[in-house]
């Protein structure tokens, strides 16, 4: 039997194309005759094209054809259009030119007479809620249920701005549950504290280049996405085309974090672009562009109110959050908070408003533990402020609240499939060194102040319900087909295992059949929100238990005995108590072709979706296949956590921080590939440093235009900004209601490195709290030395 | 544009060439010049035949001479990305914030991005596609990241892996401090920076067992 794939290190298949640069990103096809496109964007932050006279750019040698908004297609409000004639935000497409080459489209550009009617904007949610603020967007301000409506507060509502708090008015979106009030009035501490998380873009390092040309009809699209099966359907939709008449190669993608779910709206400009000229069409993203076009996690303003009781248990909790939405669309991210602030803390009772407004700003979608992610990195100090003045270890404040396997979230109390917390806890106290480190906590050397933070951070661990679709080729070997994407996670190959373990087959006879629409993949979930490893490992799990049956039937069909009689492993199906008895995966294959039917994918279950039947369909007839929808069952909702910890330097002359060290314990169940759950834990760390630390926007408030559009600006972390080494573990404890008992891991590690980070910064700063992100060396240096902060108490884009 | 529309509908106190200013900061239409691909629309331009002949430059590529037709402003990396198919020497960055375009020059790390194509002339260029031997054998640089499964998107890797083979040959025992700086021009957006580090260690232990 062969060594069980799951828990050991395995290189993904990919990697040898990756270190010799022969693996191929969107930008790195070419096609025959082809051409390039330049968008044309905004200059300003909200306007109205009045007209567009492009005929001296269609007038130049080299220049095919412009592409306009009333040429794409139109999204009913509040969606977004790949071109506009009512830009948004700066930078926005207006239009597209397509050229024999880049300087040409420019110049092209430069030579198209458009008259912009500038309209009002607005940058900061709470000037769009004030009784006379601008509304972003000509049809309102926030959308409820369906539709784009206005709210507006009273100058009363906003009295509490007046001296620096958070104001509250009239929610879009509320809920609560359990009596908070009464909670409240028990409680024997309660903090009430005013929180502001800045909006960042995502910046995967490949920007989303695109290039699209047409055949017979069809169109052959290279994108860079998170989701394979999941972006062809988005972009038939988006073009109204047939499933069948999209092709989608996206082998590679050079990071999405949440911007490239299932690719992105402005695809459609080298495809439409593309079908006009009737040549193909390359459209390079420049990192600018990427700031615009790119995506954003949305920013906070927010007022955390929670009641503890005198041994740090949270009795009560009261989320108010104005949420910046970008202006198209509705960020889920302000639900999400609350709900990880429900379920991290196991809140009793608690109120939940906030309203997600409209903005100028480039759109928002999902990054990283979206909405998890700002408020564990917000909350987390507040609880260790709570443990200060309670008196109790911070260790021990999470320790009383964290969730277990009974736990339950949100206001419709729903439970958890399984949480080890607790245990993590304890393990990483054990790692990190806890108790020494936090007696080390306030200590100066020279200028340099310790101090010693923790994060705990839940968020979604999974999905379910997806199909799993593979073959055992006359080669003997198995063909494990994904549906999912490749964005790096390696999520690609390590799902597989589950399928390859199941059958007992070595690794080194996997094929993982990926990225390409044309090679007949499964439908699957979008490679987001951690649902990858969960929904993939049970989808392929499912496919393989059915592979297994068909080879047992056929091996019992023509050696004899029942199916029950018959195991699998190295690549042969073979009797239990005679293991010379038996066939090789090969000559079972070829049976399975000959005998037809079910064995071979001539005969389909019913419950699977329709790509996966014209994907099967294909594939009939060459060999034996196993394919199945995962329909194995769980109760409650499946989460993972991760425990942070971290170690800082605040340099008290000027404001700068080290970090120092981290350690990163997480519960998401059955590790498949230990050294790729190290590089989420310590990447989601990363990032969520970089969150906590210096990534921000900045725009022009009088003009509404972004000051910090290059990397340099924007400023993710480098290599220098992290500690040299860090530490990791896992609990390792099986999920007991999927399978393999894995569970995603791709998000909760950001809130965890962001919150460790804020939370020893804080307690460097003796307890203090400053409740806002990035904490920046000007800010800290102000709080240090008393002086008033540069900006005001719920300043954005600072 | 109507001055006074625009002054009601932004901003009352404003005056016209404070807007211009504000649009000009913001650059937004073609903020990048010096990114664009400038391909044969350039002969348009150009008296041809005496144009073009001066544009043939040879260059030295992964042992190989190359011919190859260019532009006086073009940067090394569009030439080998758009004019010698290396597509394996990536583009992150608008110009030099990123280093996922280096390539060695000499033996040392440069941002092929940033460096003019013609300067390159009579110096070695070497790209991630000329680390392999002949018969496929892997850089022992490329090993080491292999053994160490390193990189996640990996997007950045050919920049990281360019510097990787300048610093084992700079410094063959370096210290993991050490690596970092030298590793430092470099950014990994998925914050993989463990794994760098640990393979690149990795790589000069390699590197020392060769030599």
């Amino acid at each position: 039997m062969a060594e069980k794939t799951i828990g050991r290190d395995i290189a993904p298949p990919d990697l040898v194309a990756k270190v010799t640069g022969r693996a191929k990103y969107a930008e790195d096809f070419r096609a025959e005759g082809m051409v390039f496109a330049k968008l044309l964007a905004s200059p300003m932050p909200h306007a109205r094209v009045r007209s567009i006279d492009t005929s001296e750019a269609l007038a130049m040698d080299g220049v095919f054809g412009v592409l306009t908004a009333d040429e794409v297609p139109q999204p009913g409000a509040p969606n977004e259009p790949a071109l506009t004639n009512e830009p948004l935000y700066e930078g926005e497409a207006i239009l597209a030119v397509a050229a024999i080459d880049e300087t040409t489209a420019a110049d092209a550009i430069e030579k198209i007479r458009m008259d912009l009617e500038p309209l009002p904007f607005v940058l900061d949610p709470l000037d769009s809620l004030r009784p006379d603020g601008p509304n972003a967007r000509l049809d309102g301000n926030t959308r409820i249920g369906r539709e784009v409506q206005t709210i507006k507060w009273s100058e009363e509502d906003f009295a509490a701005a007046a001296d620096g708090h958070m104001p509250v008015g009239q929610p879009g979106d509320e809920w609560s549950y359990g009596d908070v009030d009464a909670a409240f009035d028990a409680a024997d501490l309660v903090l009430d504290e005013t929180i502001v998380h800045q909006s960042l873009t995502h910046h995967p390092l490949e920007s989303r280049s695109c290039m699209a040309y047409w055949q017979n009809g069809k169109l052959f699209i290279h994108g860079s996405t998170q989701s394979t099966a999941r972006t062809r359907a988005a972009i038939a939709r988006g073009l109204g085309l047939e499933l069948h008449d999209v092709v989608l190669i996206a082998e590679y993608c050079g990071g999405g974090f949440g911007s490239k779910i299932s690719g992105s709206t402005i695809m459609q400009v080298p495809a439409l672009l593309s079908r006009k000229i009737g040549r193909p069409v390359m459209l390079r993203i420049t990192r600018a562009e990427e700031t615009y076009l790119g995506r954003a996690r949305p920013g906070f303003q927010a007022k955390a109110k929670i009641g503890y009781r005198a041994d740090g248990r949270v009795v009560a909790m009261e989320l108010f959050i104005v949420q910046d939405n970008g202006p198209y669309g509705r960020s889920g991210d302000f639900r999400t908070a609350a709900d990880m602030a429900s379920l991290t803390y196991q809140v009793p009772a608690m109120r939940f408003g906030g309203v997600s407004v409209y903005t100028n700003t480039p759109p928002k979608s999902a990054q990283r533990a979206p909405g998890g992610g700002q408020i564990t990195s917000m909350l987390e100090p507040i609880m260790d402020k709570a443990a200060r003045e309670l008196g109790i270890d911070r260790v021990a404040l999470r320790h009383i609240n964290v969730p277990d396997n009974d736990g339950v979230f949100g206001p419709r109390r729903r439970g958890l499939t399984s949480a080890y917390v607790r245990e993590a806890l304890d393990r990483g106290v054990e790692l990190f060194g806890w108790e020494e480190r936090a007696a080390r906590s306030g200590q100066r050397h020279g200028s340099m102040v310790t101090g010693i933070g923790i994060g705990v951070s839940s968020f979604v661990g999974g999905s379910s319900g997806f199909d799993g679709l593979l073959m055992i080729r006359e080669d003997g070997k198995l063909y494990v087909h994904q549906g999912i994407g490749n964005l790096g996670t390696h999520s690609i190959a390590d799902t597989a295992r589950a399928a390859a373990d199941v059958l007992g087959m070595p690794w080194d006879r996997v094929e993982i059949v990926w990225g390409d629409t044309s090679r007949h993949l499964p439908w699957s979930a979008v490679q987001a929100g951690s649902q990858t490893t969960h929904a993939h490992t049970r989808a392929n799990h499912a496919a393989a238990m059915d592979a297994k049956r068909k080879l047992q039937e056929i091996a019992a069909g023509d050696l004899g005995g029942s199916p029950g009689d018959y195991e699998t492993g190295d690549g042969r199906v073979y009797r239990r108590n005679d293991r010379d008895t038996g066939m090789t995966f090969a000559r079972a294959a070829r049976r399975a072709t000959q005998l037809g039917g079910k064995y071979s994918g001539e005969e389909l279950p019913e419950d699977i979706n329709a790509m996966t039947v014209t994907s099967a369909q294909a594939l009939a007839g060459e060999g034996l296949m196993g394919v199945a929808k995962d329909t194995y069952p769980h109760e409650g909702s499946t989460f993972s956590f991760v425990v942070g910890f971290a170690e800082v330097e605040v340099d008290f002359e000027t404001g700068h921080v080290v970090v120092k060290d981290y350690t990163a314990v997480t519960d998401c169940g059955t590790v498949l590939h230990p050294r790729s759950l190290a590089a989420q834990l310590y990447g989601g760390g990363v990032q969520g440093m970089g969150m906590a630390r210096s990534q921000r926007w900045v725009f022009d408030p009088q003009w509404g235009v972004s000051f910090a559009k290059r990397l340099y600006t924007a400023r993710p972390p480098g290599i220098l900004d992290v500690p040299l080494e860090m530490k990791w573990a896992a609990v390792g404890i099986p999920d007991p209601q999927t399978p393999v008992g894995a569970k995603g891991i791709g998000e909760p590690p950001l809130g965890a490195g962001a919150a460790a980070i804020t939370s020893a910064i804080a307690d460097a700063l003796g307890g203090r709290c400053l409740c806002r992100t990035p904490l920046t060396a000007d800010m800290i240096l102000a709080a240090v030395e008393g002086r008033e902060q540069p900006y005001g108490p719920l300043e954005t884009h600072v | 544009m109507n001055e006074i529309e625009l002054l009601e509908a932004v901003q009352r106190t404003v005056s016209r060439r404070m807007f211009i200013k504000g649009v000009i900061a913001a650059g937004a239409a073609t903020s990048s010049v010096g990114y664009l691909f400038r391909g044969p629309a350039a002969v348009f331009a150009l008296p041809s035949i005496q144009g073009s002949v001066g544009r043939l430059v040879t260059l030295n590529v992964n042992g190989q001479q190359r011919r190859v037709d260019v532009l006086p402003q073009e940067t090394l990396a569009m030439t080998l990305r758009y004019k010698l198919g290396l597509t394996g020497t990536k583009l992150g960055c608008d110009r030099a914030e990123c280093g996922a375009c280096t390539v060695l020059v000499d033996g040392t790390n440069h941002y092929s991005c940033s460096m003019l194509t013609r300067s390159a002339v009579g110096r070695e260029i070497t790209t991630i596609e000329g680390l392999e031997s002949e018969d496929g054998t892997l850089h022992p640089v490329q090993q080491a990241v292999v053994d160490e499964g390193g990189f996640q998107c990996a997007f950045c890797a050919p920049g990281f892996i360019m510097s990787m083979v300048a610093l084992v040959e700079a410094n063959p025992n370096p210290t993991r401090e050490e690596t970092a700086q030298a590793l430092s021009g470099n950014l990994c957006r998925c914050g993989d920076y463990d794994k760098i580090l640990t393979s690149a260690m990795r790589a000069a232990e390699y590197a020392r067992r060769e030599a």
